[in-house]
């Protein structure tokens, strides 16, 4: 589900219309626009098997629609407990509702119409997770002031195991790929990463140091072989999946001194006549005023200082730390953000174990993520441009539109020729044509709530 | 003081003429007591100082100056001026000799005086000057003490301070020291307090989501609901089944499945990277062996012992390993095999590194005391400046030829002699060598024709014993056979001579065996010629010898050959090419090699053989 080969989203004047991306070509809307102006839209979601259904969820329902049957549609209502969060199972078929106060998971089958319930789950960052291959289910729960993860099947959500884990407050769990292995780490207040079988036997448990806050970040390897753990000293850490010991930990200084790593620079230019985006056919007859500069990256000559924000020490969730972590999908390079140099995109070389290439931004990075397909990381800033990274250089897109389209957030195609970028109310669609040039012909769809 | 001494008596002798001089003033002025005695007192003599001294000893009163003189002279120790009186009543005369001999004495010590008085002026004026610097100089240090004082009072007073400063220090860090116990007590107690809070408010909480479970969830909540158009199929087509402790079971199954894949899998990883990392050090060790191989020649002669035994058991694990190649055995006996053989190889490696590295570092320090590390820079300057030499140094060899090439059209004779001295001295040399080697080579001989002719000896004595043994024999049988016809007697003796013939001969046949040797070793090198000779039986010529060589290496039964190399082990002495080869002969494994190194080292000695005339 995180890459959909079609994206689901809204169109919202008054009404909300559902539309769907249908072969990532022509967006198409779906069901009949809907009246629900007291209820605050959600989110929107696609199953796994992209044939089937979307689910958009509102306060207290949700409405599920087919792709492939217009005229079907499915309504579930969870009555007065309230929604907070609402899942696909990895099958299609199940829909997980979350009720408010995370009294219990409602588990709604489309085929049945059977519904289950899960007491206890315990309200905390990352409390799902399925396994890839879509068997099985962990879920953390919390009773009688402990932790415990349950194992359930998710052919016919039955209790494979439970157990309690070591931790002092569970903040989130993760399956390696492979799906044998379950990493769980405890809160930000104490440094514990503990990880257990998929038969429930703990396998290793690992904490780097005390009496400081802990991990942050959690990432798997695609290949399970790596588990790499980001903590708020500003490190990150390679566990291997033999021993469960340290291989080796990535420091993120603030200054680059060695001279073999490429640090790319954006930089920002007054435009030049003719050498504006030119790449980007103009959206529609009255078209948008060129931005008013371009950027562009710099190879900065070592040592380079990268800008720092001091963190302020007396708040709660201080911007410290390994943030975000990513494999590329060969697992051949690791990327991340400290989040006290938040205009840097840290670039790991997995195999030398060494730093490869880091991005400076000029403004402060908000998501990045690789392309499913091969080792290209795509990277947004909240700003008007799309700025892409492979082993062999780098470069920044211009995103055309009326005003400035603020890039919040961005979501790669399953094939990795095409992804969406998500502003706060709008969507548009990046194709990237040829591996050379990022030729984008975009689509900007979307309007104003 | 002897020095001084000595020196004074030498100024005396010198000085008696001036002392003669003074007596003879003395005695032109009319001289008086009181004169005399201001003599002593060093003041230069004058006319005048005369005249006015004259006052002590006038016309009359001779007599008193005289005999106060005299008294004044007595009670210093001198003798009396006058004669001794012969009566009491007769006046005593002067005695001129006494007179002047005290006087004379009185001269020599006035002059030690005066130079003792030199003396001690000049010490005098050393000692003031010496005082002087002392003065200043205790000034000096005073001013220093008085700084240094000052200073000490200074340094004394910044210690206090420091020390001051310390205890604060010392005062603040307990202080930071305490606080920081406190604020871990307060952290601590914190923590628990936070844990305990969120534990209550926990429950509480747990309280307050049990009671709106109930209140939600338990009530018949209409609300609750789903409202699907037609049911979907499941993605896998099947039919959703009962929950029963089938399925149970049947998840367990699967789940022990899946780990026990992914545990083969990950198995089947492991023991490939095994087997990838077991070809890599098989390859590593096979190279290793390859390269240490050639060096380990060497060593393998001098050090026999050590180095040899090292080598055969690599070898044996070598084949061992070869024959076992195969992966599929068990890992550990592989894996100790490989790892100790790798580990004995290594460190023959090592050792060998270390030897080199030794003898660049002894280079170095020959070459280079001080610098032990050479810059690039240096190097490269060095070179250029040595290339810079050796061209000046042919040029001067060229004009230096040319020159000589001159002289020798001047004076042929003589440069060609000298020249012929200077190829001569190296031929010389060579020559010494040789001579040295045929020295030896000689005694070698020596001894051996030595222990022939004492062969030689006994067979002569055994001859004379048996001739005498023979001779009365045959006295016995004339004796006996005195009877008898003279026909037969004449058969005995035929006989006799006959014998006697064959016995010499037998001798000739012994003794031109080592006349032969002598003949055949003073050619070339063939001590070994001649010991082969001799453990070789029947093989007395050389060709024959050859041949018999040639055929046992067509032979090639390794008995012989593991017989041959210790026979022809003195070739060494014949040079270093023969040696050379059977260092490559004698490589492990290589047999063929060794045949062939035979066959070259025999070819070898044939030519040498050919050679001789």
């Amino acid at each position: 589900m995180k890459s959909p080969r079609s994206v689901a989203y809204f169109y919202s004047g008054t009404q909300y219309q559902p539309f769907i991306m249908k072969g990532c070509k022509t967006p198409c809307a779906i069901g009949s626009p809907l009246v629900l102006s007291q209820l605050s839209v959600g989110e929107a979601s696609l199953s796994g098997a992209d044939e089937f259904a979307l689910v958009c969820f509102f306060l207290l329902s949700i409405q599920v629609w087919s792709l492939e049957q217009p005229e079907w549609h499915c309504k579930i209502d969870e009555g007065s407990a309230g929604l907070v969060a609402s899942c696909w199972s990895p099958d299609g078929r199940h829909i997980l509702n979350t009720t408010e106060f995370h009294l219990r998971i409602t588990v709604w089958s489309l085929c049945t119409k059977s519904v289950s319930y899960i007491k206890y789950p315990k309200a905390c960052l990352q409390g799902i997770t399925f396994t890839r291959d879509g068997r099985y289910m962990a879920l953390a729960e919390r009773r009688d002031c402990k932790d415990y993860v349950s194992i359930f099947v998710c052919s016919d959500w039955q209790l494979l195991r439970h157990f309690d884990t070591d931790t002092q407050d569970l903040t989130g769990i993760e399956w390696a790929p492979n799906g044998c292995v379950l990493a769980v780490w405890d809160s930000c207040l104490e440094y514990k990463i503990l990880l257990y079988s998929l038969d429930g036997r703990l396998l290793s448990a690992y904490s780097a140091y005390e009496w400081s806050l802990g991990i942050k970040s959690v990432a798997w390897s695609p290949s399970s072989q790596f588990l790499a753990v980001g903590s708020y000293d500003g490190k990150v850490r390679i566990l291997n999946h033999v021993t469960w010991k340290m291989i080796t930990e990535f420091g993120h200084p603030a200054t680059i001194n060695n001279p073999k790593i490429v640090v790319y620079k954006e930089a920002e230019k007054s435009p030049q006549l003719g050498l504006g985006c030119l790449s980007f056919p103009p959206p529609g007859a009255g078209a948008g005023p060129l931005p008013s500069s371009e950027s562009k990256y710099e190879i900065a000559s070592v040592p380079v200082s990268l800008q720092t924000l001091k963190p302020v020490t007396d708040r709660a969730n201080p911007k410290i730390g390994i943030g975000m972590l990513a494999f590329s999908p060969d697992s051949y390079f690791l990327a991340t953000r400290n989040d006290n140099i938040p205009n840097a995109v840290w670039v790991w070389d997995i195999q030398k174990l060494r730093l490869f290439a880091v991005l400076e931004q000029l403004s402060p990075v908000r998501t990045f993520q690789w392309d499913p397909q091969q080792p290209r990381l795509a990277i947004c800033t909240g700003g008007s441009r799309l700025y892409l990274w492979s082993p062999a250089g780098c470069m920044s897109v211009q995103v055309p539109g009326e005003g400035d389209f603020a890039v919040l957030s961005l979501c790669w195609h399953l094939s990795g020729d095409s992804m969406a970028l998500l502003s706060k109310d709008h969507v548009c669609l990046c194709f990237l044509e040829t591996e050379a040039s990022v030729s984008t012909a975009c689509r900007q769809l979307g309007g104003h709530t | 003081m002897g020095d001084w001494m000595t020196v004074t008596d030498r100024g005396l002798s010198s000085e008696s003429k001036t002392i003669s001089q003074y007596t003879s003033e003395i005695k032109m002025s009319p001289s008086s007591l009181y004169s005399q005695q201001v003599l002593c007192s060093s003041i230069p003599l004058s006319k005048n100082v005369h005249s006015f001294f004259s006052a002590f000893c006038t016309e009359d009163n001779i007599e008193q100056s005289i005999s106060y003189l005299d008294q004044e002279l007595t009670t210093f120790g001198f003798p009396s001026l006058y004669e001794e009186s012969k009566g009491k009543e007769t006046k005593r005369e002067l005695n001129i000799v006494a007179v002047l001999n005290c006087m004379n004495e009185l001269l020599v010590l006035q002059r030690k005086n005066l130079l003792a008085q030199e003396n001690v002026e000049t010490q005098n004026l050393k000692l003031g000057s010496d005082m002087d610097h002392l003065q200043s100089c205790y000034s000096k240090l005073k001013e220093q003490l008085e700084t240094s004082r000052r200073e000490m009072i200074g340094l004394q007073e910044r210690d206090r301070q420091l020390q001051c400063k310390n205890r604060n220090l010392h005062q603040l860090l307990k202080n930071e020291k305490d606080e920081v116990q406190k604020l871990q007590n307060i952290i601590a107690s914190r923590a628990t307090q936070y844990n305990h809070d969120m534990k209550r408010k926990e429950r509480e909480y747990n309280k307050l989501k049990e009671r709106l479970h109930q209140l939600v969830m338990n009530k018949k909540d209409k609300k609750i609901a789903m409202d699907i158009l037609n049911y979907v199929g499941r993605a896998d087509g099947k039919r959703g089944s009962w929950r029963t402790g089938k399925t149970e079971a049947r998840n367990e199954d699967e789940m022990y499945k899946i780990l026990l894949n992914d545990y083969e899998y990950r198995q089947k990883q492991i023991l490939m990277e095994n087997a990838e990392l077991k070809k890599v050090l098989q390859q590593m060790k096979k190279e290793m062996i390859s390269l240490l191989s050639p060096q380990k020649k060497k060593p393998r002669e001098r050090v026999d012992d050590s180095t040899g035994t090292v080598i055969s058991d690599v070898e044996e694990d070598a084949g061992e390993l070869s024959r076992e190649s195969m992966w599929d055995l068990s890992c550990e006996t592989v894996r100790e095999q490989l790892t100790n053989s790798i580990r004995k190889q290594w460190r023959i490696l090592k050792s060998h590194v270390e030897k080199l590295d030794n003898q660049v570092s002894k280079v170095h320090l020959e070459g280079f005391n001080d610098e032990d590390v050479i810059s690039r820079q240096d190097h490269e300057q060095e070179t250029e400046k040595l290339e810079l030499e050796i061209q000046q140094c042919k040029e001067m060899i060229k004009t230096q030829q040319q020159l000589l090439q001159q002289l020798a059209t001047a004076c042929d004779d003589d440069t060609t002699s000298l020249l012929r001295d200077c190829y001569l001295l190296e031929e010389k040399e060579r020559l010494k060598e040789e001579w040295s080697l045929f020295k030896e080579q000689k005694k070698n001989f020596e001894r051996e024709r030595r222990s022939f002719t004492e062969a030689a000896i006994r067979l002569g004595l055994e001859r004379k014993a048996f001739e005498e043994e023979r001779a009365s024999w045959l006295k016995q049988q004339f004796l006996n056979m005195t009877t008898f016809d003279h026909q037969n007697s004449e058969n005995v003796k035929l006989f006799s001579a006959f014998s006697g013939s064959s016995d010499r001969d037998n001798l000739t046949v012994h003794s031109r065996q080592p006349q032969k040797k002598p003949h055949n070793v003073s050619n070339g090198s063939p001590v070994c010629m001649s010991k082969l000779t001799k453990s070789l039986p029947a093989s007395p010529s050389t060709s024959d010898f050859c041949q018999t060589r040639s055929c046992v290496s067509e032979h090639s039964s390794i008995n012989v050959l593991n017989m041959t190399p210790e026979e022809i082990k003195p070739n060494q002495v014949g040079g270093e090419c023969t040696n050379q080869k059977w260092s490559v002969a004698s490589r492990p494994g290589s047999q063929e090699g060794c045949y062939s190194g035979c066959s070259l080292t025999y070819t070898n000695s044939h030519v040498e053989k050919d050679d001789l005339p």
